[in-house]
């Protein structure tokens, strides 16, 4: 985000020098540099708020407090542990369920649908990125979480969960909510992101490469391993990255079906929390100035570090490819 | 199974997430309504706020709306959450605050509130298992208190067999179900379970969010009463008035007395009956009080009021609100299943309405107004 504020602003003063010296020109340039400049402003506010915020928190459990697994509001005892664990393993849980079905989607559109159905599956994709969180939180309680409760767990908990070695990540009462059903739902919400910037990026492909490929017996399937992905790699990655990020930060449809439990689960179908999870559901009734209310600012700290390492990979990853 | 959900979405009318979505409407409507009826003719009608507590929301909002009539006085009531509330009276925004759980005598002092009972509420607990009717389980408060520490976790554990002899328990895991949204109704059930469990009291405490040993939480009474209707062996807790109009299956709990009361409206009263409320700053606990019949999981919700108000007439238009409830609005209360406090309690309020709340050293309310 940053990144590309900061090439914005870089850039003006270039293709405003010809027209230097006109009065309008140059309050285009400072509304433009000012609109660049209070982004950046914008987010180091937040960032040294949250952290100034949170500050009580940190000075109180020290370096501990990333690590810690309590969370205890009624001994006044805070850990950021759990839901650090719980948003990154849902996250990356979200992930590995969304890459291939995006990377389906987009082969699909790209390379197999006839031209007439591109468009509207394409619009379809985009369009599920335009559902509210909400929406996907209430479908995920009261659709998704009765089908895993019935259904499913039950069904993995008496056959995979009695596996000598990996058994242990299936077991536990089939409650429908918990760490796996968060990350499917998260899966489900990521999954257009995804495709969409891989569908973008296949598309750049110059056609030339693909048809000397196919001109020299190539099938469809090499055709995508060999030529497209590695010349769309960085790129895909870093829509891989975008998804993540929004994986991370996801807050309404997390806390219906996560389970909103302060505790490490072993199993993924036990119940868990997210930071952003967390933080919505605590804040409500915190007290100003209270050491909790500083606790879940510093776990918004946290979540700010951790999107913000992400958005930058991914920003990095995707650079050449904005360029252009 | 299917068919029977949808309609449990649109018929909770007093879970409170979708109260408090009613009540910012009403906020909204009175923001945008109020000062335009001001400049046509209703000018004499006086304007009280009040912030806080979102259990008492809707029968604030019906008392609001039956007052407004019969006193002239116009309540804009927002149900943000009693930390909120608290809040918000410390720092004089709303003429008064509420808030479920009592403030401490230091704190009332420190920003000089004084505090009333309105109305009370009851929590039951809620269960699902295959052939149990509503009122059939008997449990008892140091059942429950194992459940939620962890340390019962099958419903044909032999404690469970041995109070309910006429019910067939499966060999099925107990699913405990919390608010995880931090709630004044966790903090009266911890509460009780933390006042009959000396283990749960040092292991978990009382707070309005706590460390759960055991269980899965879900947001507001509507979330757990989802998650316990999907989960079969699951138990919950939820306030009565919710359970009733979702038509739960609600437990019989045993009380002080040792009887397995039934949660009705003539237990809960009981235990109003029966509650000590001449404690300082009406902070009466209601929970496990003694009483043949009285239901063990009661609470009051309270009012905070500044003793030394910047605007007199506020502040007594806002006692004149109160003073016609407790006059006229006992039914509308038990109406939304609300439990009215006693007149007793109800007189004692009025007089220390004349001892506490004060203006250039005289009192603000006066009996004859």
């Amino acid at each position: 985000m940053s990144q590309a504020t900061a090439t914005a602003v870089e850039a003006l003063p270039a293709s405003t020098r010809r027209a230097a010296g006109s009065a309008g020109d140059r309050v285009f340039e400072a509304l433009c540099r000012g609109a660049g400049v209070f982004v950046l402003l914008l987010l180091g506010a937040i960032i040294v708020e949250l952290f100034i915020g949170g500050w009580q928190a940190f000075r109180t459990f020290g370096f501990g407090f990333v690590t810690s697994l309590e969370w205890d509001p009624v001994q006044e005892v805070f850990g950021a542990g759990v839901p650090v664990y719980g948003t990154i393993l849902t996250a990356v849980l979200a992930i590995i369920l969304a890459v291939p079905v995006a990377f389906g989607v987009a082969f699909f559109l790209t390379e197999l649908a006839p031209e007439w159905m591109r468009r509207p599956v394409g619009t379809a994709v985009e369009l599920l990125a335009a559902v509210p969180s909400i929406i996907y939180g209430m479908w995920g309680f009261f659709v998704v979480v009765p089908v895993m409760a019935r259904h499913i767990q039950p069904a993995i908990i008496d056959t995979v969960g009695e596996l000598p070695v990996i058994g242990w990540l299936f077991e536990g009462p089939p409650f429908g909510t918990g760490l796996f059903t968060a990350a499917l739902i998260l899966a489900i919400m990521i999954l257009p992101f995804i495709a969409a910037t891989m569908r973008d990026v296949f598309e750049q492909v110059p056609p030339v490469f693909k048809e000397s490929a196919y001109g020299l017996g190539a099938t469809r399937w090499e055709v995508m391993r060999g030529v497209v992905l590695p010349y769309t790699r960085t790129s895909v990655v870093g829509g891989i990255m975008l998804g993540l990020g929004r994986a991370l930060g996801e807050t309404m449809a997390v806390t219906f079906v996560i389970g909103n439990a302060n505790r490490i689960a072993t199993s993924l179908f036990g119940p868990g929390n997210t930071i952003a999870s967390l933080v919505a559901l605590e804040f409500g009734e915190s007290q100003l100035g209270s050491l909790k209310l500083s606790a879940l600012l510093a776990l918004g700290f946290i979540l700010f570090v951790i999107s913000f390492i992400v958005l930058a990979i991914s920003r990095w990853l995707l650079r050449p490819r904005l360029k252009g | 199974m299917k068919g029977s959900e949808p309609p449990f979405l649109l018929n909770q009318h007093v879970g409170e997430r979708r109260v408090n979505r009613r009540s910012l409407l009403v906020a909204a409507t009175a923001a945008t309504t109020v000062p335009l009826f001001g400049r046509t003719g209703f000018a004499q009608q006086a304007q009280i706020t009040g912030a806080g507590a979102t259990f008492p929301n809707p029968v604030y909002q019906k008392w609001a709306e039956a007052a407004r009539p019969a006193i002239n006085v116009s309540l804009n009531y927002q149900s943000v959450g009693s930390g909120a509330g608290q809040a918000q009276i410390r720092n004089r925004t709303v003429d008064f605050g509420a808030s479920d759980a009592p403030m401490s005598a230091e704190q009332l002092q420190q920003n000089e509130l004084m505090q009333f009972p309105t109305v009370m509420g009851s929590l039951v607990a809620i269960v699902n298992l295959p052939n149990v009717a509503d009122n059939q389980m008997k449990l008892t408060g140091e059942v429950l208190a194992d459940i939620y520490l962890g340390k019962i976790t099958k419903w044909n554990d032999p404690r469970l067999v041995e109070l309910n002899r006429d019910l067939n328990l499966p060999n099925l895991a107990i699913a405990p179900v919390y608010r995880a949204d931090g709630s004044g109704t966790t903090y009266v059930w911890v509460s009780y379970l933390s006042k009959v469990s000396p283990e749960f009291k040092q292991k978990v405490g009382v707070g309005t969010s706590v460390r759960w040993p055991a269980g899965t939480g879900a947001r507001g009474n509507e979330g757990v009463a989802g998650t316990v209707r999907n989960t079969r062996g699951a138990i919950g807790y939820v306030e009565n008035a919710y359970a009733l109009q979702n038509n739960l299956v609600s437990t019989r709990i045993r009380n002080k007395a040792g009887n397995f009361v039934r949660p009705t409206p003539e237990s809960f009263s009981s235990a109003a009956e029966n509650a000590d409320w001449s404690v300082p700053h009406f902070a009466a606990d209601l929970i496990d009080t003694q009483g043949a019949d009285s239901w063990p999981i009661v609470s009051p919700t309270f009012i905070l009021l500044p003793m030394n108000p910047q605007d007199p007439e506020r502040s007594r238009n806002v006692m004149r609100f109160f003073d016609w409830a407790f006059q006229n609005g006992d039914d509308i209360a038990r109406q939304l299943e609300y439990i009215p406090i006693p007149d007793k309690v109800a007189d004692a309020v009025r007089q220390a309405w004349t001892q506490q709340i004060k203006s250039g050293g005289q009192p603000v309310w006066t009996a004859s107004r």
